[in-house]
């Protein structure tokens, strides 16, 4: 263990080496993490097997960063300055960029049956203006439970309707959402109507499949909106048509949220008649189907449905699981979400949807990528996360084991932008104290 | 098959007894004729005809003599019929007329209420009747039969004179009436008031929630079963109930059961059994899948006709939607009647409702190889003999009513028409009787001869000039029994020449108008040599083979053959014993679906070999908590106790082979958690393809479901008004649950008490299968699995068991288990929880992943189960969540989805782990069976290697070339239509 060592490197290394058998936070009441401070000073990590995030591992790796920043990766043959650096040697542990989870109501609901705590659908159609930014509750007890698993990103995302509004890139620490944000604004989500919908006939029980009787009317709304918004002048405010501007501009995304394969088609040949630079496909459980379009038509896909059950009894039991390396073998981009799962306390096993990529086809550094790289790419953040790459955010984090699979993945400590996160929520504090209470007990 | 019928019918005495007292089938003597009396004989002699016998034969060139309604006999060869008026057949056919044993005909159908969410309808409606709206026993539908003579001429032109007319509505729907088809009046056209006593399984227009489930519509039937025997045993009676007085006197009748699928069939048999009624199934057309086991059932099965049309399978997106068992249902289907009979199953077959192709259907169902004998009596005998009135329906014998339809040929040849369908004496004319008349024809204008074609075909006549090379013209015609109308262009002037005529032997003559306007006189005369297009085709009489297998289970994944059980050696694996040895690479001996020997360098005689090298052998997953496999979820009474799963466990879901490719082999398939007390357990093992009683755990101790907390409060409907709306409440309805089935004990054992003399003067206790399921778990013949969230609710519950001198045997979710774990020790239960599931209610926001970890340390038995049809395939990940979130050793882990499971469902001497005599329910890893990276290779259940992947990536190509072929065949029917 190395001296020079600070109390957040400490916290690092007690949290592995004496794991829970000595609670350092046993003094923490019931209230979220306390955001962490700015890094006071160079840190090297050595010692590490580091996954990149690209499909790089560096075996007896060395990361440092300063400021917030990545200063230097490498071997330990490299022959990099650590002098003045809080040396932390993992001794064979990992090192992981931080986790990045697409399309998550994360900070906007925090009980599922509990309407007051939803703040994830507006009212309407349509509804361009709205921001995800500004409801973002850093405090949502569901945080701390995406941290302890890697994830320390989250593109927080709006619901509902045709247009739900602007998601925005979170840190997963802050003080408030401003504090917080990485990107704000930084798309904006189309959910494409449905052609069918199902319905459960009253005689017969079964549920049946018809025709979307509102379908057309819903795609003349998107059109005559999209139309309205390109030749927008602001010559009359519109505060809908003024929120689209940077679609157009190259400034935000597009997510097209659409899951049925000619859905998807529509979807796309609608994204594609408007001068829109970004457009991402979210959802896209049948988007192997039309793969050439997506292909031809560059489009990336946020891939949900990985711990699903396969559409049809017919399709191979597997479907879901390979549909990752299914895609990616087609040549697609993909990052992967949990939102399918329909339940944001489950996202935080974005991890073990990537394992599960690479137990069904994928090799694993490929299969982190998906949850790394792709997914700052499609989000259009690769800038500043992503890759463990000199220039970007130091925002990482250590893992004794695989990290991807649940019987290894044991999350020692985390960065954001350098800060040292405190990994220990309300789940860890209410487990010490039943923990000690049984302890006490059989003793 | 008669003597079966007969036994269970014992209404043809009554029946019987009904036309003794010539009530019904005289003309109604009351009525006075708006004029003079019109009685007449309708006497008449039908000869020269073939004469369908009840064998199958014909009776060539015979007579049929009809009079007053009915048939006087059936004879051959020429006789003197003097006081009949003659009809020369002329060689057509006589058929008894048709029996539909399964209309709707002449009664209001009622409008259904669509009724979603908003508060529960907890009452019947306030009425002397049922305490539930869907016992509508007392419905005669003789007392709502009104004529209607657009839908009688429908069934007429398909042949039927007689139906069985009933209304669809109610899980007891009270009885249907026979009814003749004639143009009599209402009175006279119902032969039998009460023909037969109707059932179902669907509520119908009935608003009560109870039953919201399939389970509560067989309860319902069971309880009723109960109430009528105890209300009508006592006189006075305790209070008026129409539906019980008609219930219990319905018994007498014909007990007809409409069910959706095989498996409801084979249940809802079951549930009349337990009563001693044997039901009639009307069915749907999905009988071939197992008709074998309909077989066993002995009853009668009341079959549709009406085949699927092809699948939309040109879009190949859209067709990526349709199931193979949808596929293969359309390829099958019209082979369904003949399974059947290959089967010995008796039945009779429905129109539905006179579906228009009814005819073409049943031709198909014979040209698909079910006997043409077998296919009319289907449609005469069978319903007759069903209903106890075959000396007047359903056959031509003496006294018969004089129901017959005269067919231009044998009736399934493919261009044989009905032409005349006789009711009670009374023609009906069906179609024209030009059958024989198309083909060449010679037409003589003059001295001008020209050769006319003349076809039909369902629009009706078709007639073209042939002139010389080949050239065809156009002719218009018009044609009916006494006139005929052509015109046609014969000349190059354009004008028409415009005939009309009359028949005569071998064709028509008459007068016209030639093109040039003169009159003239014409002839059209049949060519004597021309090859005769509508010349009689004799049935195909070669039996042509299924087009696919019937697989077991009928759905994707299904197999021609079920997998047969095994001895095994599998060597060399890691094994996870679930014993005191851990895990230990070493060889597993399996004989006769038990573990036999465990131990290193093992050999053995004939068995099947399995390198297991650097690979992991476990016991199967047990899913404590699982609802795949069911066809209903929830009954919503706040007591449902009653419902049983076992009544709707569906083996036909692909659920149970997925479960198996997750090396699950067990579950306990559980009520859920709309209330307090939720319905019976059914614990099954993944036998896939093996029918739903054969999925059961023989001799597996009873299990119960209750539920605490906000689901039983309908906590997310605002509109609730059922008890209990608070935690409070809930208590209450345990308490008062166990306290009302100890008083109905003691009901019970004081009347038992009594001798058979004082028992004479009072009255039976009334059974109620609420209280003796309550009383079941308190004498310890049950055991409780409770849905539960939150500590108080935890500790509450444990209270009322103690107090009760019972044990909670189990909590599932219990996510604030750790909160009370010492408490749970103490008491004996045990814990059955999500990994990590936490947050999407209100009481489970205190829920923390390390509670299995938390219960395991306080000393509760600790498992780890699914509530979800797609977590339970990854239930190993999910223990595995145990060793991440607070460090449990891998064995125990791996334990919470094996012996632990098996533990508190009282499985563990048979299931759980790998140890000498043992359940060989078995799964072979490719890796650590609690990382991420394992995939089950290999599930065996006692043996039988029911999932394995190798086969599954074989029938992967099998489905994808079944359904290729059955597409490819859809698209051929299309094109030859």
């Amino acid at each position: 263990m190395n001296t020079q060592a600070s109390s957040n490197c400490m916290r690092l290394v007690l949290s592995f080496f004496i794991c829970y058998a000595i609670s350092l936070f046993s003094i923490s009441s019931a209230i979220v993490p306390l955001p962490a401070a700015d890094q006071s000073g160079p840190i090297a990590i050595t010692g590490a097997i580091i996954h990149v995030g690209n499909g790089e591992v560096i075996a007896d790796g060395i990361i440092t960063f300063d400021e917030g920043v990545i200063t230097a990766i490498g071997s330990a043959g490299d022959n990099i300055d650590l002098r003045n650096h809080q040396v932390i040697d993992l001794q064979g542990q990992h090192v992981y960029p931080g986790f990045v989870l697409p399309n998550t109501t994360l900070g906007l609901n925090e009980v599922g049956a509990s309407r007051a705590t939803q703040d994830n659908v507006e009212e309407g159609d349509i509804n361009a203006s709205v921001r995800s930014a500004i409801a973002y509750n850093t405090d949502s007890e569901i945080i701390s439970t995406h941290r302890f698993n890697g994830i320390l990103t989250a593109q927080v995302t709006p619901q509902g309707g045709l247009i739900a509004g602007s998601s925005s890139l979170m840190k997963l620490d802050g003080w408030n959402w401003e504090d917080a944000a990485l990107r704000s604004d930084e798309g904006m989500h189309l959910n494409w109507p449905a052609m069918k919908s199902r319905r459960r006939n009253p005689d017969t029980f079964e549920f049946e499949t018809i025709d979307n009787p509102e379908y057309a009317g819903a795609v003349q709304v998107l059109h005559s909106l999209f139309q309205s918004a390109q030749s927008y002048t602001g010559e009359r405010l519109n505060l809908n048509l003024q929120a689209m501007q940077p679609l157009f501009n190259g400034s935000a995304k597009l997510y097209l949220h659409a899951d049925e394969a000619k859905e998807i088609i529509s979807a796309v040949r609608f994204a594609r008649s408007y001068p829109i630079a970004g457009v991402v496909l979210v959802g896209g459980r049948e988007a192997l189907m039309v793969k050439d379009l997506l292909l031809a038509e560059d489009i990336p896909i946020i891939y949900e449905a990985v711990h699903n059950l396969p559409d049809m009894a017919w399709h191979d039991v597997d479907e879901p699981y390979k549909m990752p390396f299914l895609l990616t073998e087609a040549g697609l981009k993909i990052g992967l979400s949990g939102g399918n799962t329909g339940m944001i306390q489950r996202q935080r096993n974005l991890p073990f949807l990537a394992g599960t990529a690479a137990a069904y086809g994928l090799d694993q550094e490929t299969a982190l990528m998906l949850i790394t790289k792709n997914n700052a790419e499609i989000l259009g953040i690769d800038d500043r996360i992503g890759t463990l790459e000199v220039g970007k955010d130091a925002t990482l984090f250590v893992s004794s084991g695989d990290a991807l699979d649940m019987r290894s993945s044991q999350i020692l400590g985390a960065y954001i932008q350098g800060r040292d996160i405190d990994l220990f929520g309300t789940q860890q504090q209410l487990y010490e104290r039943f923990r000690d209470k049984y302890s006490n007990q059989v003793e | 098959m008669n003597r079966k019928i007969k036994k269970i019918v014992p209404a043809v005495v009554t029946a019987l007894l009904v036309f003794g007292s010539g009530i019904t089938l005289r003309a109604q003597d009351n009525l006075t004729p708006n004029g003079i009396a019109d009685d007449r004989q309708n006497a008449f002699a039908f000869t020269h005809a073939n004469i369908y016998q009840a064998d199958g034969s014909f009776l060539a060139d015979a007579t049929l003599l009809i009079r007053d309604g009915r048939v006087v006999r059936v004879g051959s060869g020429e006789q003197a019929n003097s006081g009949y008026f003659e009809i020369d057949l002329q060689g057509r056919y006589i058929y008894p007329g048709f029996i539909d044993i399964y209309t709707q005909y002449g009664l209001p159908q009622l409008e259904r209420e669509t009724r979603s969410g908003g508060a529960e309808n907890l009452f019947s409606a306030n009425q002397a009747l049922n305490v539930n709206d869907a016992i509508r026993s007392n419905f005669r539908a003789s007392s709502a039969f009104v004529p209607d003579s657009e839908e009688r001429q429908k069934f007429r032109k398909l042949g039927f004179s007689t139906v069985l007319s009933l209304r669809t509505d109610g899980i007891a729907r009270g009885t249907s009436a026979l009814i003749t088809l004639g143009d009599e009046r209402a009175n006279e056209s119902i032969i039998v008031p009460d023909a037969a006593a109707h059932y179902s399984l669907s509520k119908g227009t009935s608003t009560q929630s109870m039953p919201s489930s399939l389970m509560g519509s067989f309860a319902l039937l069971r309880q009723t079963y109960l109430d009528a025997a105890w209300f009508t045993a006592q006189n006075p009676r305790p209070f008026t109930d129409e539906t019980l007085e008609a219930w219990a006197s319905n018994q007498a009748l014909p007990q007809i059961m409409e069910v959706s699928n095989w498996q409801q069939a084979l249940k809802a048999d079951k549930v009349g059994d337990e009563f001693e009624s044997q039901f009639i199934l009307k069915v749907s057309g999905d009988s071939y899948k197992r008709a074998g086991l309909l077989k066993n059932t002995e009853a009668p099965l009341i079959v549709p006709i009406d085949f699927p049309d092809a699948p939309e399978v040109d879009d190949v997106i859209a067709a990526n939607d349709i199931s193979l068992a949808e596929l293969k249902h359309w390829e099958l289907a019209p082979f369904n009647p003949r399974v059947l009979s290959e089967n010995g199953v008796p039945f009779a077959i429905t129109s539905s409702d006179a579906q228009e192709d009814f005819l073409q259907q049943l031709r198909t169902a014979v040209k698909n190889g079910l006997a043409a004998d077998k296919a009319i009596a289907a449609v005469t005998s069978t319903p007759a003999e069903l209903l106890g009135v075959e000396s007047l329906v359903g056959n031509l014998q003496p006294n018969s009513l004089a129901n017959f339809v005269i067919s231009s040929g044998d009736l399934f040849a493919e261009d044989s028409l009905l032409l005349e369908n006789w009711i009670r004496g009374e023609r009906h004319v069906l179609a024209s009787d030009f059958d024989g008349r198309g083909g060449s024809y010679q037409l003589l204008i003059g001295d001008i001869s020209y050769e006319l074609d003349l076809s039909f075909d369902a629009s009706g006549p078709d007639a073209k000039l042939l002139i010389d090379d080949g050239e065809t013209r156009p002719v218009n015609i018009e044609l009916s029994d006494d006139l005929i109308t052509l015109s046609f262009v014969s000349d190059a002037s354009a004008n028409r020449s415009r005939l009309n005529g009359w028949p005569v032997d071998n064709g028509w003559r008459g007068n016209g108008r030639s093109a040039s306007g003169e009159l003239i006189s014409w002839v059209l005369r049949r060519n004597a040599d021309a090859t005769d297009a509508n010349e009689v085709e004799e049935p195909d009489s070669i039996t042509p083979v299924l087009p696919g297998p019937i697989s077991l289970p009928f759905i994707a994944y299904g197999r021609d053959e079920l997998p047969e059980q095994q001895d095994l050696l599998i060597k060399g694996a890691t094994v996870w014993t679930n014993e005191a040895e851990g895990t230990l690479v070493t060889d597993v001996l399996v004989r006769d679906g038990k573990i036999a020997e465990l131990g290193d360098e093992l050999s053995a005689n004939g068995v099947v070999e399995i390198d297991g090298r650097g690979k992991h052998l476990t016991p199967g997953i047990i899913d404590e908590h699982s609802h795949i496999a069911l066809f209903n979820i929830n009954e919503t009474m706040t007591n449902s106790s009653m419902v049983r799963m076992k009544d709707v466990v569906d083996s036909e879901s692909i659920n149970i082979y997925r479960n198996l490719a997750g090396g699950v082999t067990a579950a306990q398939l559980l009520h859920g958690s709309a209330n307090p007390i939720g319905g019976q357990s059914a614990i099954i093992k993944m036998r896939w393809g093996l029918p739903p009683e054969e999925l059961l755990i023989a001799d597996a101790d009873e299990f119960i479901k209750f539920a605490l907390g906000e689901n039983v409060k309908r906590s997310r409907n605002d509109e609730s008004i059922r008890y209990p709306q608070t935690r409070m409440g809930v208590e209450q309805v345990f308490v008062n649950a166990f306290s009302e089935a100890r008083e109905y004990e003691k009901r019970w054992n004081e009347y038992n008490n009594l001798s058979r003399s004082q028992r004479r003067n009072r009255t039976t206790p009334r059974r109620d299968l609420v209280h003796e399921t309550m009383l079941e778990i308190l004498n310890s013949e049950r055991y409780v699995t409770s849905h539960s969230y939150v500590q108080s609710e935890i500790n509450m519950l444990m209270n009322v068991a103690d107090s009760f001198d019972f044990n909670i045997n189990t909590f599932t979710h219990i996510l604030e288990g750790y909160k009370v774990a010492d408490k749970m020790a103490l008491h004996g239960a045990g814990g059955s929880t999500f990994a990590d599931w936490w947050g999407y209610k209100w009481e489970a926001f205190q829920a923390i992943p390390y509670n299995a970890a938390l219960m395991h340390q306080a000393g509760v038995v600790t498992a780890i189960n699914s509530d979800d049809a797609e977590m339970s395939r990854r239930l190993n990940q999910e223990a595995a969540k145990s060793v991440k979130y607070g460090g449990m050793n891998e064995i125990d882990a791996f334990k919470q989805v094996t012996i632990n499971p098996a533990i508190l469902l009282h499985l563990d001497d048979r299931m759980g782990s790998i140890r000498e005599g043992k359940d060989a329910d078995l799964v072979l890893w490719s890796d650590h069976p609690l990382s991420i990276y394992a995939v089950a290779e290999t599930t065996w259940i006692e043996g039988t290697p029911y999932y394995d992947r190798q086969q599954d990536i074989e029938m992967r190509k099998q489905i994808a070339s079944e359904r290729a072929r059955i597409i490819a065949a859809i698209g051929n029917a299309g094109e030859e239509n």
